[in-house]
């Protein structure tokens, strides 16, 4: 028996999975909030202790393969951000970044009301990586010339006063990939800037060590980081919506993994025995 | 001469960046800026050769009639929409090159990675077995570590799993990291160094070392 | 989420939006009929995401960078912040720019070696000192952390010094097990044993994630079928972001 249900057809596994994420969603089942992580209360604590009309850089250093999780931190921060009426510069090191920050920032100002070049600005993407973020601790306006939209830098008013890092209340790095050690070691290191990340669950792992150093004043892990973010700003989000069936796609994965080593081992006996 | 003069620039190019570093002079700033400058503008025009590859590989397979390359028509068809509404059309918000960002490569590529919750799930099934001391321990971090991550664990009474959660990823995970980012880091510096003195060609396709 | 195609707003009657997201919708039940197994619809789905990712890198690499950064500089002046005249200078880095494409002429490709070299050599300069700095110094540093740390009112914080003990200890196991130039026998195999129980902690506590992050991937399309398509065919469900 239990040889049988070690091998069956892996697409049982796949309707599964399937099943326990859509079901919380349309019985609208919730779990009610969790603790929030001291990284989260970091960064929003350094947030709120920023003087209003302090420019902050959310860097936008993903696509859509990191949406699902990020998207949800990008709304919460920007909300955030501009509500407390500080500036927000929209940066990215990663091509498809300007449009996620487009996406994101867009709507959210025109709801509360905050006008783009002068509250917001999305600067765009540069290739290079680490030669931009470099660039950018020398002079931001150099390193951008233009916007995404192709109006010059200069002309802009959200820039105003703005010259290179130290002009930065803070800087937010929402990345899939592996660019916030870029940001830490070439921003944060040489130019001081005060550096915060929010970053996939599968990357999260790396940028522990560096929160231990104190390189990050705050760190969002995955869908439950922009989770718990929206409970700090009092926002029910995609985070919040998500967390039922992350919690319940958790225990059956869990269940899966005692399961298949009871089988394992029940399998393994048998087979010495015979022997 | 056609592998000495890259070999030099590599060196110049090098050497001006790390010395910069050390000498906070206004000229050698401006220099800095402008070799950042360079360097981004070189890079675009790298980023473009990536395309060479893809049209070659695409082309080759229609030309030889391999197998699938009906498929590679596609590809192309797709390219030559998106390209074309793209620089003709501008890339800022609403505009047709946005809505097919929106509406196409966005649910490609999102619906894509999300096939891995499937194959992770299948995969823990299978594969996940305690087979040993080690086995043991990664099983039980790892259980550990996907219960305090959902909120639903803050239900379970006297035991903080989302406590132990942070915990085990503040503390042994962040000593097991460090040492893994100390060796790549020392790796790294070594590369850039032979980088620089031109003992590492394979980058200019000369041959891996030395 | 999607706005208006180039400005217009309605094919047929039906609004652009709506076809965006009926296309989403559909592109994306086309990637998941890879599930039940290969097939050509999954293949025409995959095809056409390689091409229109492609073509996305690259307008967007000519109109954010080779028209900021080298275009304008030399044509455009007037729209460059601080600069009056033509920067002619930024001849050299497009002409090696440009010798990047000599990889596809045989007989010239070695031309290509120059661009890249710079490149490279760049590269490999700045991130010596900042490698050091970042992710060896910094490390090194918060590793070495008082074994019995005392707070503010003169008590022993003996966990604090179990921890950081902990993590001296991880860090050189760690450190050893990667060791290779002295057997792991003795001190040294005892210590890379109890290196590889620190890793086996790191990689599970990095597999718990993975499958956090996994399942968070499919509650984003799950999302969007619920939220953004369902309601295009009048089915609104209670639950949703901003509710409540």
């Amino acid at each position: 028996m239990w040889e049988k249900l070690l091998y069956f057809d892996r697409r049982i596994i796949f309707v599964l999975i399937g099943l326990v994420v859509i079901i919380p969603f349309l019985t609208g089942w919730m779990v009610p909030h969790g603790q929030i992580t001291p990284s989260t209360q970091n960064l929003y604590n350094e947030i709120e202790s920023l003087e209003p009309g302090t420019p902050v850089m959310l860097v936008f250093d993903y696509g859509p393969s990191g949406m699902p999780e990020l998207h949800p931190m990008a709304t919460a921060l920007t909300h955030h951000i501009l509500s407390r009426d500080l500036r927000l510069l929209g940066v990215a090191i990663v091509v498809t970044g300007p449009s996620m920050c487009q996406d994101v920032v867009a709507p959210l100002a025109e709801e509360l009301h905050k006008v783009e070049g002068v509250d917001w600005v999305n600067l765009g993407w540069k290739p290079g990586g680490v030669v931009p973020i470099t660039q950018m601790g020398e002079n931001i306006k150099r390193t951008y010339p233009s916007d995404f939209q192709g109006r010059p830098t200069n002309e802009l008013e959200v820039m105003a006063g703005i010259r290179d890092y130290q002009d930065i209340g803070l800087i937010i790095d929402l990345a899939s990939g592996n660019a916030p050690g870029a940001w830490i070691a070439y921003a944060h290191d040489p130019y001081k800037v005060k550096l915060a990340t929010g970053v996939t669950g599968v990357m999260a792992i790396d940028y522990y060590v560096y929160l231990q150093t104190g390189q990050l004043c705050g760190l969002l892990n995955g869908l439950r980081g922009a989770a718990e973010y929206e409970q700090l700003i009092g926002k029910k989000g995609f985070g919040f919506l998500g967390m039922s069936s992350q919690s319940v796609a958790h225990l059956v994965i869990i269940f899966f993994v005692i399961i298949g080593n009871i089988g394992y081992f029940t399998v393994r006996r048998s087979r010495q025995r015979s022997e | 001469m056609r592998l000495q003069i890259p070999i030099a620039i590599g060196f110049v190019a090098g050497m001006f960046m790390f010395v910069q570093f050390f000498i906070p002079h206004q000229m050698i700033k401006a220099s800095f800026e402008d070799a950042l400058d360079w360097a981004i503008i070189i890079g675009a025009f790298a980023l473009v050769l990536g395309l060479g590859s893809l049209f070659r590989t695409h082309i080759d397979k229609i030309r030889h009639r391999r197998e699938g390359f009906s498929y590679s028509f596609v590809t192309l068809i797709s390219f030559a929409v998106m390209f074309f509404f793209g620089i003709f059309y501008k890339t800022a918000p609403h505009t047709t090159f946005d809505w097919l960002f929106m509406n196409v490569q966005v649910p490609l590529e999102a619906t894509m990675f999300s096939l891995l919750a499937f194959f992770i799930a299948s995969a823990a099934y299978r594969t996940f077995r305690a087979r040993s001391v080690e086995a043991t321990l990664l099983l039980s971090v790892a259980i550990i570590v996907m219960l305090g991550r959902v909120p639903i664990s803050d239900k379970i009474p006297y035991l903080n799993l989302h406590e132990i959660t942070e915990w085990l990823m503040m503390v042994p995970t962040v000593a097991a990291k460090r040492g893994i980012l100390l060796g790549v880091a020392l790796g790294a510096v070594a590369t850039s160094l032979r980088i620089i003195l031109g003992l590492e060609r394979s980058h200019l396709g000369g041959g891996g070392g030395g | 989420m999607p706005g208006a195609a180039g400005g217009i707003n309605a094919i047929w009657g039906i609004s652009t939006e709506v076809i965006g997201i009926w296309l989403a919708a559909l592109l994306t039940l086309a990637i998941y009929s890879f599930l039940y197994g290969d097939n050509p619809v999954y293949k025409v789905a995959e095809h056409v995401f390689v091409g229109v990712s492609a073509a996305y890198g690259a307008a967007l690499t000519y109109h954010l960078a080779i028209i900021p950064k080298l275009y304008n500089p030399l044509f455009r002046p007037d729209l460059v912040p601080d600069a009056d005249e033509p920067q002619y200078i930024l001849i050299i880095p497009g002409l090696l720019g440009l010798l990047i494409f000599s990889r596809f002429i045989p007989r010239y490709d070695w031309l290509s070696r120059w661009p890249i070299a710079f490149i490279m050599g760049l590269y490999a300069g700045l991130s010596i000192p900042r490698v050091i700095q970042t992710n060896i110094l910094k490390q090194m540093q918060a590793t070495i952390a008082p074994l019995l740390p005392v707070d503010a009112g003169g008590e022993y914080l003996l966990f604090s010094g179990f921890e950081n003990l902990l993590l001296v200890v991880g860090v050189v196991c760690t450190l050893a097990y990667f060791y290779f130039s002295l057997p792991h026998r003795g001190v040294m195999g005892g210590m890379s044993r109890v290196g590889i129980w620190f890793l086996m902690i790191g990689f599970g506590a990095g597999f718990g994630n993975t499958v956090m992050a996994r399942i968070s991937l499919l509650i984003g399309r799950i999302q969007f079928m619920l939220y953004d398509w369902l309601p295009t065919i009048g089915i609104h469900l209670g639950s949703g972001p901003g509710v409540g």
